[in-house]
């Protein structure tokens, strides 16, 4: 059984006009436990819209709707706003684009991440105290009992990744939605975020849902991949296959988008491959 | 923490030598005689006229007077009042709780109030809460002080007889004056009545001197929140599983107040401008109506000396706001 199972996830919003706008349509979603499933799209394509649907973190004013949206077969979209606040931060957990913004820069550090744990454990401060130096630790965080003391705008944007990753994994969540988790990042600390993603998915044994653009994180990372496309879902492959024999117009467009795949020519665009996404509305 | 308070003080210097001059040539430039103001109706003949503009200096050239006002400042001399005689500090520290009292009643209501509002509405974003309440808020901001003071005493001291309509106590009160504050001495000498009578005396000034800065909290701290709750932050904190009180009053307040706050200091000057009216208004024997009293008699001592000592609070509060801020915001602290 999959850890986690979507079907038919649609996701709105009402316009100023009355109109709903569609920003997921129709997606499928199934991620098995300790599988790293990678989705990729261009910027627009609501892939972080349809998790942050999983995570129940949009507005009130979405409209989401599914025919099934299951974690470890519990139906979330029965679940209490309690029970659902039971599971998020426990058992699933989220990491988001911008580290420096994702932490509350009134508080510091080591509140931040001793918070999740009085939520979700019984332990004392002490423990807690205890467990956050050792979640800085498994992150990399030299001097974690001086950092934990540390603001987040003391720290690099790497750091605060990091910390992030601490947070998301402090309760070590059975699934991890990590949304572009290397975006605003250097180059060089990119890999060392990743590996440290990788390393604490396979430690954990938890999954892993990397929402990205980067086709090459695509193949150093997941072990499957949904090209998402205008809130649609084009494809839903493994990863060897996505690269080796695309099946979907808008995967080989993504795909032959990539510099080293180019050519001396010119860049071909999704409009070469694929309708333009006002016209799969 | 040390560095940052010797710089804020060590701003002082230059904001008190520019008050200083403001407030001298402020009211030289009003029109009047002081010496025929103290004269009143009785007149006062030339002879006694320059006797009298001798004595208190008004025959030198402004600069000298300037500088012998300066200099008796640096002494710890605020002059005399030329209509009572006493010495414009002590006659300042009489009125001065009665204003203190009543501010602070008012920036506690409105501050209150306001960011409980505010949150609200910004929680309840284009609900009926929201619009009520920017509403009121908007109503509240745009109303003149007098008339909503005379509103107010119309209806509930004249027509209900709830409040009485001027004063800070019932005449048949009598406490010893321990810190000045009416609520404070009357439960210091053990007299519940005494302190009832405080209370009622309170509430109407009160009202009408909060309702400005009311308004501004509210709507400053609604658009503050409004900014906040969209903020990444806010959404880890969800993600968290944390329950919606503890993401709004914890994580998005603590944001949110850094602005607030700064307005909550801001109004403090538009409390002491309010004083002034509210003062008058309710014959509350505080600053204000002390100041509007001389600067009709032309008691040069007494307004350059008030305006002075009225900036020594403001600044003061604006230091506190500054400390404030850097304990709320810690991207401030030690700068």
């Amino acid at each position: 059984m999959a850890l986690l199972e979507v079907r038919n996830l649609s996701v709105s919003f009402e316009t100023a006009s009355g109109d709903l706008f569609y920003a997921v349509r129709g997606i499928d979603i199934s991620v098995d436990v300790g599988e790293v499933l990678a989705i990729v799209g261009e910027s627009g394509s609501c892939k972080s819209v349809a998790m942050l649907a999983v995570m129940g973190l949009l507005p009130p004013v979405a409209i989401v709707k599914a025919d099934v949206m299951r974690f470890d077969g519990r139906d979330l979209l029965t679940l209490s706003p309690r029970q659902r606040r039971d599971l998020s931060g426990r058992e699933m957990a989220m990491i988001f684009q911008e580290p420096v913004a994702s932490l509350n820069p009134c508080f510091t550090v080591g509140f931040q991440i001793e918070e999740t744990l009085r939520k979700h454990t019984d332990l004392d401060a002490a423990a807690r105290h205890q467990r956050a130096i050792e979640l800085l630790q498994a992150v990399g965080i030299p001097e974690p009992e001086r950092r934990l003391g540390s603001f987040p705008h003391q720290m690099s944007g790497g750091q605060c990744q990091r910390v992030m990753i601490a947070i998301a994994t402090a309760c070590t969540p059975r699934l991890l939605i990590a949304d572009e988790p290397t975006t605003a990042l250097d180059v060089t600390v990119q890999k060392q975020v990743l590996d440290l993603l990788l390393r604490l998915q396979a430690e954990n044994g938890m999954a892993l849902v990397l929402i990205t653009h980067d086709m090459g994180v695509v193949a150093e990372t997941a072990d499957r991949v949904i090209v998402q496309y205008a809130g649609r879902k084009m494809e839903d492959t493994d990863v060897v296959s996505l690269f080796s024999a695309p099946e979907s117009p808008y995967t080989r467009a993504l795909l032959s988008a990539l510099p080293e795949n180019a050519g001396s020519g010119r860049l071909p665009t999704v409009s070469d491959f694929a309708p333009p996404a006002e016209a799969m509305k | 923490m040390v560095r940052f308070i010797l710089n804020r003080l060590l701003l002082i210097v230059p904001t008190f030598i520019g008050i200083t001059l403001v407030a001298f040539i402020f009211i030289r430039l009003l029109p009047g005689d002081p010496v025929i103001l103290m004269a009143g109706e009785r007149g006062v003949s030339a002879e006694r006229h320059a006797e009298l503009m001798a004595q208190f200096g008004f025959d030198q050239p402004l600069w000298k007077q300037y500088v012998d006002y300066v200099s008796g400042l640096l002494h710890g001399n605020f002059g005399y009042s030329y209509s009572t005689k006493k010495p414009v500090l002590s006659e300042f520290m009489a009125r001065f709780p009665a204003t203190l009292e009543l501010g602070l009643c008012a920036i506690v209501l409105a501050s209150v109030l306001g960011i409980a509002a505010g949150i609200l509405a910004a929680i309840r974003r284009g609900s009926w809460i929201d619009q009520v309440t920017m509403g009121t808020a908007l109503v509240g901001y745009s109303m003149p002080i007098f008339w909503w003071a005379l509103l107010l005493i119309i209806l509930f001291s004249t027509k209900l007889g709830w409040t009485p309509v001027s004063g800070r106590i019932a005449l048949t009160q009598f406490f010893p004056s321990v810190t000045g504050f009416m609520l404070i001495d009357s439960l210091l000498a053990g007299k519940p009545a005494a302190f009832w009578s405080a209370v009622q005396h309170l509430i109407l000034p009160t009202i009408v001197l909060a309702t400005i800065p009311l308004a501004v909290i509210a709507r400053q701290t609604r658009s503050a929140m409004l900014e906040v709750l969209g903020e990444v932050y806010i959404m880890t904190a969800k993600s968290k599983g944390l329950t919606p009180r503890r993401v709004i009053w914890l994580h998005a307040l603590r944001n949110a107040l850094i602005p607030v706050v700064t307005t909550i200091g801001l109004q403090v000057s538009v409390l002491i401008g309010g004083a002034i009216l509210t003062e008058t208004i309710f014959s509350w024997p505080g600053i204000g109506k002390w100041m509007i009293d001389s600067i009709s008699r032309r008691d040069y001592q007494v307004v350059q000396g008030g305006l002075l000592l009225i900036a020594a609070v403001v600044m003061f509060v604006n230091l506190t706001v500054d400390l404030l801020y850097g304990l709320i915001n810690p991207r401030v602290r030690y700068r």
